[in-house]
């Protein structure tokens, strides 16, 4: 338990080797947009993150369905790792698209429905730090964790849906525009397959992240079994 | 003899005993009122309520109002059970557990039904509008049981956790938020004369919101208070 399995040093070099191909790829293979010039280049880590933050309180809600089920504290730790990452990686999100909006929307923020729902989603999983933090007991802290987790991410589409109703003004990207988008562009072929890169890269990173915080809170679990061993 | 009482048996009798309490101690409804009417009151002084600028948050100020008051009430409904130790006795009766959540919810709707039927009318006495509609009415009822759906699950969690008072709208309000804004979109419609058909869309969203929220709430409901 105590050494660091082989795969996960492999993992560690893929991840860095690929994530140093990714940011040269956004800056010299992607090619700078016309209009919006090089501040477009936040776009590939933008979405990336926002796709790994999406993923990880995905993965969340179901290993929390899964612990309620099966109770393998194995379960837990997983689900705790995966909503730390993705508090980080939904906060780059929100942040990375700030410092686009800024220039291209003349203004950091709106109250558009993407953004919205990303800050909202954000503060439901900073509510189940807090949650877990309140409790003593493991055993209840993993119960409530995976029963929140299961109700926030439910929430959190049906809260994308009540305000997509009213017009947006963010960009769609993949998959046809609305006109009234303010920043919207085509992709070449460049930019696509570097979008498409950062986020196999992301996803990669997100996997590593997620190994090391389980093997983390393994460790946790196993220094709170000594000092209690320590008492006796 | 059976080895369990029957659904609905227990669940009455759960309303029943949150009730008949809250009749003889007053405690909750109390609070729940006199704090919705100082909300309302720093509400006016905070906006500068005048007529033109009044008729277009009178939606908001209503849900604001219902929301921070529901806090209360569901804080002090599961912690009157927790500190008198009655949750424990609750889960040791031989009954459905689910029969105990849907008590639980059903009373605190009755609650946030009885301060919204009273804030209402002062309301309207207080800037001398007539409020009352059937569609409001509507829109209150499905709005506050989404809301006491998530939030009976959610106070049951929040009451056994070292922070307690303060976690409960923490935990709450960013869920809630999706019945929120359909229930606001909706009174505001009905404040501003409009029909029925023309507000469905918002109607048909709360009670879908209603029904996935509280079957979520219902099968998740048994996790929260095994021991």
């Amino acid at each position: 338990m105590k050494d660091k399995p082989k795969l996960l040093t492999v993992l560690d070099g893929v991840t860095l080797v690929t994530f140093l191909a990714a940011t040269a790829m956004v800056f010299f293979y992607a090619p700078t947009e016309r209009v919006m010039g090089a501040v477009q280049k936040v776009f590939y880590f933008h979405v990336a993150a926002g796709w790994v933050g999406m993923v990880s309180f995905f993965v969340a809600a179901v290993v929390g369905v899964i612990y309620l089920i099966k109770k393998s504290p194995n379960m837990d730790l997983i689900g705790i790792a995966a909503v730390e990452i993705g508090i980080i990686f939904t906060l780059i999100n929100i942040v990375t698209g700030a410092i686009w909006a800024r220039p291209i929307w003349n203004a950091w923020w709106t109250w558009d429905p993407r953004l919205t729902t990303a800050t909202i989603m954000e503060l439901v999983y900073i509510a189940y730090l807090m949650l877990r933090q309140g409790i003593d007991d493991p055993e209840r802290r993993a119960r409530f964790g995976a029963v929140y987790a299961i109700v926030g991410f439910l929430s959190v589409p049906l809260t994308f849906f009540s305000i997509r109703i009213f017009r947006t003004i963010h960009p769609v990207v993949i998959g046809g525009s609305d006109p009234s988008a303010v920043g919207a562009f085509d992709m070449t072929p460049k930019m696509f397959q570097t979008l498409m890169f950062s986020i196999v890269v992301f996803s990669i990173l997100f996997i590593d992240l997620i190994w090391h915080r389980v093997r983390l809170g393994k460790f946790q679990n196993y220094l709170e079994e000594l000092k209690i061993k320590l008492q006796v | 003899m059976k080895s369990k009482t029957s659904f609905f048996k227990a669940l009455s009798a759960v309303v029943w005993k949150d009730l008949v309490a809250e009749l003889r101690g007053k405690e909750m409804l109390s609070a729940m009122m006199v704090f919705a009417l100082l909300v309302i009151f720093i509400f006016n002084f905070a906006l500068e309520l005048d007529p033109k600028t009044r008729n277009a948050l009178t939606a908001g100020i209503i849900w604001v109002t219902l929301t921070f008051s529901g806090t209360l009430g569901l804080n002090r409904s599961m912690a009157v059970e927790k500190d008198r130790g009655c949750l424990d006795g609750l889960l040791l009766a031989p009954v459905d557990r689910t029969a105990i959540y849907f008590g639980k919810s059903i009373a605190n709707w009755v609650f946030m039904l009885i301060t919204a039927a009273i804030l209402l009318p002062v309301y309207s006495i207080l800037y001398n509008t007539n409020l009352f509609s059937w569609g409001l009415v509507l829109v209150i009822l499905l709005g506050s049981e989404g809301y006491v759906a998530v939030g009976t699950l959610l106070s049951s969690m929040s009451i056994q956790a070292r922070t307690r008072d303060i976690l409960l709208p923490i935990l709450l309000f960013p869920v809630i938020i999706p019945v929120l804004i359909a229930a606001v979109k909706a009174t505001g419609g009905f404040l501003a004369g409009e029909t029925f058909s023309s507000l469905t869309t918002w109607i048909y969203l709360l009670i879908g919101y209603d029904v996935i929220f509280t079957s979520v709430a219902f099968m998740v409901f048994d996790a929260v208070v095994e021991e």
